[in-house]
């Protein structure tokens, strides 16, 4: 027999998968098991944009550490993961949202993070294909994206983890030193009770248009979407694949909302980019993030043995590296990288 | 619009169901992709009329099909229908050896269409490639618009095409028929190209053959989205019917190759059954076993899954190759990690390449059906 591994990870999303080789760089026996494909989940179903959210602080220092240590991992990268650094294009519709811009842009060069400001005519000249009478926009350098469901198997096999394919009903008979349950949106499956709720997110994918859209572009009025608590929320968030195929987003609805959103977050995106509306779509799928109360992830210990890797909401590409740093620093009693407070499970009653 | 009945595809199968539900009903709907009717290979025929009384949509491509039933068309908006018979036919099956995606060679059925649709062949040297029936009805075809058919390769020996005719004889006069329009063509059984190369297709057994156009087709995959998409059930990869022709979802009915590869027959006798029960009509049985000596006849050598080298394309929308797709275990798995299957074509091509080569099996179907105007995507059709 086998021994028991010290840490068993429950998930082999990009998360789990984070986890699995932060731990064994440091030096952990990990094993990981998934009842689906490693990469398969919300992980296959987003759109891999690593991006710096500044909403709150501890927003900001997560998603800003991680992009950071994407970067330092891109050259270890395999090339079908399509890392880029293309950055993202924040689009302020009208001078109230240039303010936006212009507020963005202190806190993150106060955080020195590269970015500049776009007037209406260096917007233009950024994305020609973006409606007339925008008033400008913000280009964020520093971020990128990815294709996830490659980097998860990269992170996978690095860790060197044995993976296997099977449903876990108790995270309690696990055998291990450690559980980390990192199952994303269905996590209350494992912990009855858990602050994680699915929200429902579309998006379409189109042809080759390549050009039509040069950056990750999303409407400055995004971050009302993602933290606001509305029950249905639209916005737009058009990011170009390198292959010129173009994936239109996003949308956002908890389970008690059954309406489809696909159209009016299409109308969306042809309220910024109106030569989409001629543009192919070849598929569109719904993919569900994990919600918590306060939009920010559960990192670290539940009880006992028992850790949660969960709660990101749309940012489990971009802030999984950064996650993993801070619970193999819990589990193995190191201090975190960053202050890691604002993330503990315990903030919330379970 | 609204109709008690709507056939989804005008070939043999669809205009059955059309003159059977036209019999009962004055509201039925037929609607095909194409400019006429008459299905892929037997459109432009003299004797295909589309019966009077049926309201027929040409040229009206369904990108989606909701419960109830509701189609939505790109050029027509959405129509309702109380009884929807899926009739959608079937596509070539493509066999990856080295060369076949470089330009010179289509699938046999994509060159007829072609042909149809105004490229000129005429003096053109055309080898037809593959398996089946259909190869000859092809070659025919090509040589009436003027080319120079070259030969017909057939996988399948001649031991198990002869015994087949002989079980089918009222298959024989159209074989003779289609055969003296191709007197003098050869007709190779048991070979199939393997190779092709700067105009020059080498054949298993190692002839080599001058060509201008090479027509590949090894059979049949049934166009089954469509039934996917309202959750009927399959069988073996086909549509599962009854003998009324009506699916596992309550008045949805499909009709023809959908539910088994068995050509113009099998497809009028499933038309106008399906169309029959459809309007609640008295049907007839089906008589069965054609589409099982078929498929048994025809059925394909596996040595045709081994000419595909490591580097030879697999999936021509996203240019992933056989050998990337080795380390896999399964279609999603791969899809995941080599985007195949993922691009315009979504798996319609690659899908049954990789069941044959490989052993996989595609997973479900997705919207649009198929590739459609983000616009036509953003109306809401479901409120008022």
């Amino acid at each position: 027999m086998t021994p028991s591994p010290d840490v068993m990870i429950v998930g082999a999303g990009i998360v789990g998968a984070a986890c699995a080789y932060e731990l064994a760089r440091a030096g952990a026996r990990v094993e990981v098991i998934d009842s689906g494909l490693p990469g398969g989940g919300a992980t296959a179903a987003g759109m891999g944009h690593l991006v710096v959210l500044d909403d709150n602080e501890a927003e900001l220092a997560l998603t800003k550490y991680s992009v950071g240590l994407w970067h330092s991992l891109a050259k270890e990268l395999p090339a079908a993961a399509e890392f880029w650094g293309c950055g993202t294009v924040w689009v302020a519709a009208d001078e109230v949202e240039m303010a936006g811009a212009l507020a963005k842009l202190s806190v993150y060069r106060q955080n020195g993070l590269a970015a500049e400001l776009l007037d209406e005519r260096q917007l233009y000249e950024a994305e020609p294909n973006l409606r007339a009478g925008l008033a400008g926009g913000l280009l964020v350098n520093g971020d990128a994206m990815v294709y996830a469901p490659v980097a998860t198997r990269f992170l996978l096999e690095q860790s060197k983890a044995k993976v296997t394919r099977a449903a876990v009903t108790s995270l309690d008979d696990l055998k291990a030193g450690a559980v980390v349950c990192a199952t994303g949106a269905m996590a209350p499956a494992l912990v009855p009770g858990l602050r994680v709720r699915p929200r429902k997110g579309y998006l379409a994918i189109t042809d080759r248009y390549p050009g039509f859209a040069r950056h990750p572009l999303v409407e400055l009025g995004y971050l009302q979407s993602a933290h606001g608590d509305s029950n249905e929320s639209v916005a737009f968030n058009v990011q170009p694949r390198p292959t010129g195929q173009l994936l239109i987003g996003s949308s956002r609805q908890y389970a008690d909302s059954t309406a489809s959103l696909l159209e009016p977050m299409l109308a969306r995106a042809f309220a910024y980019m109106p030569g989409l509306r001629a543009c192919s779509v070849i598929r569109t799928w719904t993919g569900f993030r994990a919600s918590t109360p306060d939009k920010l992830p559960m990192i670290g210990r539940l009880r006992d043995r028992i850790y949660l890797a969960t709660g990101h909401e749309g940012l489990g590409v971009t802030t999984s590296l950064g996650t993993a740093k801070i619970l193999t620093a819990e589990i193995l009693g190191y201090a975190p990288p960053i202050p890691a407070w604002p993330y503990r499970v315990e903030r919330f009653d379970v | 619009m609204k109709f008690d009945v709507a056939i989804l595809g005008a070939g043999p199968a669809g205009l059955a169901a059309a003159r059977a539900a036209g019999r009962r009903s004055a509201s039925v709907a037929l609607i095909d992709d194409n400019v006429t009717a008459g299905g892929q290979i037997w459109r432009g025929a003299p004797r295909i009329a589309v019966p009077t009384g049926v309201r027929f949509f040409p040229q009206t491509r369904v990108f989606d099909l909701r419960p109830g039933f509701m189609l939505l068309t790109e050029s027509h908006g959405a129509m309702e229908a109380s009884r929807l018979i899926l009739a959608t036919g079937a596509r070539e099956l493509l066999l990856p050896f080295p060369g076949w995606t470089v330009p010179g060679v289509f699938g046999a059925g994509g060159l007829q269409a072609l042909v149809k649709s105004g490229l000129p062949v005429g003096g053109k040297r055309v080898m037809v490639a593959g398996s089946g029936p259909l190869l000859v009805a092809v070659a025919a075809a090509l040589r009436t618009a003027g080319a120079r058919v070259v030969g017909i390769t057939e996988q399948v020996p001649l031991g198990r095409i002869v015994p087949f005719l002989a079980k089918y004889p009222a298959k024989l006069p159209q074989a003779f028929a289609l055969r003296a329009r191709l007197l003098g063509v050869p007709y190779w059984t048991g070979t199939w190209p393997v190779r092709f190369d700067e105009g020059m297709v080498t054949l298993s057994g190692g002839r080599t053959v001058a060509v201008d156009y090479l027509a590949c087709g090894f059979g049949l995959v049934p166009n089954t989205e469509a039934a996917q998409l309202l959750g009927c059930r399959l069988d073996g990869g086909f549509v599962a019917v009854d003998s009324r022709q009506e699916t596992s979802v309550a008045g949805v009915y499909c009709a023809g190759e959908p539910t088994g590869i068995g050509g113009l027959d099998k497809a009028l006798e499933d038309g106008e059954r399906a169309g029959a029960a459809a309007t609640g009509q008295a049907v007839n049985p089906s008589r069965g076993a054609f589409v099982r000596d078929l498929a048994a006849a025809f059925h394909l050598d596996p040595r045709l899954f081994d000419l595909a080298e490591p580097s030879t394309v697999v999936c021509r929308c996203e240019d992933v190759a056989l050998g990337t797709l080795r380390p896999y275990r399964e279609w999603r798995e791969a899809k995941l990690m080599t985007r195949c299957g993922m691009g315009p074509c979504q798996g319609r091509i690659c899908g049954p390449i990789t069941n044959c080569l490989l052993g996989w099996s595609a997973e479900s179907v997705r919207r649009p059906l198929v590739p459609v105007a983000a616009e036509l995507l953003s109306k809401d059709v479901l409120q008022p």
